[in-house]
């Protein structure tokens, strides 16, 4: 098999997408109740895909595997959401808004996808403010704006720092209203452990209800992935602790192509570990580069507080290097550098693994009033996690893994490469090619869910009318309970020496050193020989405590790692086949002569789209290439 | 990589609560947690605290949390009968170590509830209070109907009141704090984002009267102790009690027949 066809529809890039929904085929509204979809995620995306099919007249069936759909992972969201309003009057614009994510993702996204979405950034932001989400306002009653990781205008749009908690409570919101005309059945602590494929197309899902162990079938005439990124493949991230590949990672091992594993974000302003035993690191919005400066003592054997070294005896790296963009560098170059500079053992804090970033001169020129009205949340956190008081000292902090940009490879109507299953949100790999731009994954999750996948859903349903959804008593939904009920018994029976987490945490080690911010051959090929023999040891050696009929985080877990097991294999691969740098991918060997990421668009302008191939055969790389009719393909420079 | 060496390090004696299951007879466990750094947060106490009760062959402790920055409100501890712990205005994931006394004797129970039944060790269900945002707290606007975001101003003192109640992670601290398990401080938070906001007009009454009682079916009676303001992690003032009781009674007269005459 090859790529199947990307289907982007013809004509002018601002045309695309008004066509292609004039084209695509239509339910009319009396026939769409005759229609089950299956919804995985209660994230921005799954909310908002869930909410729209039903008020479109759609049967939903939306599964979570939190104890409320209002709980995931999207609601830590702090910064913003970008829209092309262009209220500020700055000279924003739908087309300015596609052009800089299509330059940020450095050139590696398909553009018809990136237009659409600009062109949905703007239906967002009015959406979400109907619903009541109280976005920040002037003193004139409008909304306000701000600039966000290296955009040159403003149109950020925000609430304090909780704007993913603000938005998702709209698109839960929105779907509750669903839930009580009862036109949506909703599944709490229920985990998608199977996509189950008859003839060829997604017929359901198979579920374990968390709680009490049962293996459960539901089958639907669609089934929809929303089930976010898999940055908990490296351990420590500023994901939630429950974030996991499995949904995702089950539909690929049924069909379902892998796009871009080896894109993953490194966010540059995150509190550094303290210990062995931290489980996760937490983000410090971005928004602080805004006002803060990054340093570094000069002298490698620095031990004297930050106060005490005088200004010539600081080394403003960033400012340094970059003196157009200074601190407000993009979020893959800004982690470089902080890394090299703690490679080279200018790292400041106990353990030397953190890099200042310093308010001090803010707050002098603004006053601490201004600074504690914009930042005093952020500050109050820091202080909570570190003990330490950033107004009297610079705030400590390192790069941590974020946001995945590779994901369920799908074509413009958001279908995976399985026909009747589809991915939206941080689970899909489309919009933001190599490196994510701020602001922009809500942006995304939101446009998926309300805005496109509920329109597209329909071209491939029209020819299903008349039918019913597979019976969950045929023989392909037996088989795959067979499968999940078998995988716990065997992990239950497993009685090995170390816990689920002590075998993530080896393995994030492993992703971390080897597939993090800096990338080379020696060391992927290392990770392919010592992911797999780390694997085999977890698989006759991990314990998994408890029974199988109630609730069991050690068994919860135990799946979830092992298929984060395989990704990081892909990973490796992917980012060893990919021989060029682009975004948040960094190969060693392909940067210029100042050390920045070096792209080779003749031989890699295209996505790498994985397909498997059984568990002990190597997975087949994909091509799907890459057209850039609007915007020209620069180096990026930000000198 | 180990940790700081110049953290301090902490030995405590937990009693922890161990239910097997909903209708399983509880006790309290008593587990030593030792060398616990003071950089810790509670969780990653508990973490280490299960590490080694699965290296013992022993069952570890469920408890519920999941981003672990105080703000999905999943994570719902009683530590020394508060709940939340000690720290005021903070989540227990947020709660870290160096807040507590070498030596010292925690005790960990769930949320006490009649309406949050539990489910296992720590783990309760808090599922009645998404059945009250599903009586009406939201908002009936159909995606693609929306006006322009700026069609209709609103001031910047309403929109920062009705943030205030937004902030509301609905972790159900509220309910657990209070000597009747009343929701009110929840129930208003949700109701009075919505109806400070000019957006939130059109079905105010109605959604006054409907989650004030759907409220009403699953939770005890408010009596005005404070407890909830007190173990509300986010702040979330009790003015908007205050609002709700006033929107509740307006609206028995509201969503009579003449509605909408005024
Ligand atoms: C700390 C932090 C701050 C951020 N800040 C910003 C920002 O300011 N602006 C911005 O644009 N982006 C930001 N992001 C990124 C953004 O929040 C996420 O990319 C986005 O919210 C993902 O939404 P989603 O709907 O795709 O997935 P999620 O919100 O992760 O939802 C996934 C859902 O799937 C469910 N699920 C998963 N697997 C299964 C399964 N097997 N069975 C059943 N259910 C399952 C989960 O229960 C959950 O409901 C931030 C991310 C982090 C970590
Ligand atoms: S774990 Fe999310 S609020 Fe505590």
């Amino acid at each position: 098999m090859t790529v199947p066809d990307a289907k982007v529809p013809a004509g002018d890039i601002g045309e695309k997408w008004t066509n292609h929904k004039f084209s695509m085929k239509l339910v009319n509204p009396n026939n769409k109740r005759k229609f089950e979809v299956i919804v995985v995620g209660t994230g921005l995306a799954g909310a908002a895909a869930a909410a729209t099919m039903s008020e479109l007249g759609y049967k939903v069936k939306v599964f979570t595997f939190h104890d409320s759909p209002r709980r995931a992972h999207s609601i830590a969201a702090q910064g913003g959401i970008n829209g092309a309003k262009n209220y500020q009057n700055d000279g924003d614009s739908i087309y300015r808004l596609f052009y800089d994510t299509v330059k940020g993702g450095d050139y590696r996204s398909r553009e018809a996808n990136v237009h659409r979405l600009a062109e949905a950034s703007v239906d967002i932001i009015d959406q979400a403010t109907a619903q009541g989400v109280p976005f920040a306002r002037e003193y004139g009653g409008l909304l306000d704006n701000r600039s966000f990781g290296g955009a040159q205008v403003s149109r950020t749009f925000y609430a304090r720092g909780q704007t993913g908690q603000q938005l998702l409570l709209g698109a839960y919101q929105a779907l509750a209203r669903q839930i009580a005309v009862g036109n949506v059945e909703l599944f709490t602590r229920s985990e998608m452990l199977d996509l189950v494929i008859k003839d060829g197309e997604a017929a359901g899902i198979v579920t374990r209800d968390l709680l009490t162990g049962e293996v459960q079938a539901h089958s639907g005439h669609a089934v929809v992935l929303a089930t976010g990124g898999y940055g908990n493949v490296y351990y420590l991230s500023t994901n939630a602790m429950a974030c996991n590949v499995t949904a995702a990672w089950r539909a690929h091992r049924k069909g379902a192509y892998f796009a871009n594993p080896c894109y993953t974000q490194i966010h540059p302003t995150c509190i550094p570990a303290s210990d062995e035993f931290q489980s996760k690191l937490t983000l410090m919005s971005e928004s602080l580069r805004n006002d803060g400066r990054i340093w570094v003592p000069r002298d490698l054997d620095e031990n004297r507080a930050a106060s005490q070294i005088a200004e010539d005896e600081r080394y403003y790296y960033l400012e340094e290097k970059y003196p157009a963009f200074g601190n407000l560098v993009p979020r893959d170059v800004a982690s470089r550098n902080a890394k090299t500079v703690v490679d080279q053992g200018r790292g400041v804090g106990p353990l030397k693994n953190g890099v200042y970033l310093d308010l001090t001169e803010a707050i002098g020129r603004d006053g601490i009033e201004t600074i504690t009205e914009k930042y005093g949340n952020l500050f109050d956190m820091y202080e909570r996690i570190t003990g330490e008081n950033p107004y009297e000292r610079p705030m400590r902090i390192y790069p941590a893994t974020h946001y995945t940009m590779g994901g369920l490879w799908v074509d413009y109507n958001l279908m995976t490469s399985i026909p009747g299953c589809y991915a939206i949100g941080e689970a899909n790999f489309s919009d933001h090619g190599a490196n994510r731009l701020g602001a922009s994954a809500l942006m995304q999750g939101l446009a998926d869910g309300y805005f496109v996948l509920p329109y597209t859903i329909g071209d491939q349903l029209a020819a299903k009318l008349g039918t019913d959804p597979v019976s969950t008593s045929d023989p392909v939904f037996a088989e795959s309970i067979a499968g999940i009920e078998d995988e716990s018994k065997r992990w239950l029976s497993n009685k090995g020496t170390k816990s689920v987490d002590w075998y993530h945490r080896e393995l994030g080690k492993l992703v971390w050193d080897y597939i993090g911010m800096e990338r080379d051959s020696a060391g992927l090929e290392k990770a392919i020989t010592e992911i797999p023999t780390l694997k085999s040891e977890f698989e006759k050696d991990v314990n998994v405590p408890g029974s199988g009929d109630n609730l069991n985080s050690s068994l919860e877990k135990v799946g979830r790692v092992a298929d984060f097991f395989e990704l990081a294999e892909l990973m490796a691969r992917d980012a060893l086949a990919r021989e060029e740098s682009c975004g948040g991918h960094f190969r060693t060997e392909h940067q210029t002569e100042e050390g920045e990421a070096k792209r080779d668009d003749d031989n890699f302008r295209h996505v790498a789209a994985w397909e498997w191939t059984g568990p002990d055969s190597t997975q087949t790389r994909h091509k799907e290439e890459l057209e850039f009719e609007n915007v020209a393909l620069t180096q990026r420079s930000y000198k | 990589m180990s940790g700081n060496p110049d953290a301090k390090t902490l030995d405590l004696t937990l009693k922890v609560w161990r239910q097997e299951g909903p209708d399983a007879p509880g006790s309290f466990q008593t587990i030593p947690a030792k060398d616990i750094s003071e950089d810790m947060s509670f969780l990653e106490m508990l973490d280490i605290v299960n590490e080694n009760l699965i290296a013992d062959g022993e069952v570890p402790i469920e408890f519920d949390h999941d981003c672990r920055e105080g703000i999905c409100g999943t994570c719902n501890l009683m530590i020394d009968g508060r709940a939340h712990g000690p720290e005021k205005a903070t989540t227990t994931c947020q709660l870290h170590m160096r807040k507590f006394e070498t030596g010292a004797e925690v005790v960990i129970e769930p949320w006490r509830a009649k309406s949050f039944p539990i489910i296992k060790d720590l783990v309760v269900d808090r599922s009645p209070l998404d059945r009250i945002v599903e009586a009406g707290g939201y908002i009936s606007i159909n995606t693609g109907a929306a006006p322009d975001a700026n069609l209709i101003p609103v001031p910047k003192d309403t929109s920062d009141a009705a943030m205030d109640a937004a902030a509301c992670i609905g972790c159900g601290a509220c309910v657990a704090a209070c000597p009747n398990s009343a929701a009110q401080l929840f129930t208003a938070a949700k109701m009075q984002h919505l109806n400070l906001l000019p957006q939130g007009q059109p079905e105010r009454w109605r959604r006054s009267e409907a989650m004030v009682e759907t409220m009403e079916d699953f939770f005890g009676s408010c009596t005005n102790h404070g407890e909830c303001y007190e173990a509300c992690p986010k702040e979330i003032s009790l003015d908007y009690i205050a609002y709700m009781n006033r929107d509740y009674a307006m609206s028995k007269f509201k969503n009579r027949k003449l509605a909408g005459r005024n």
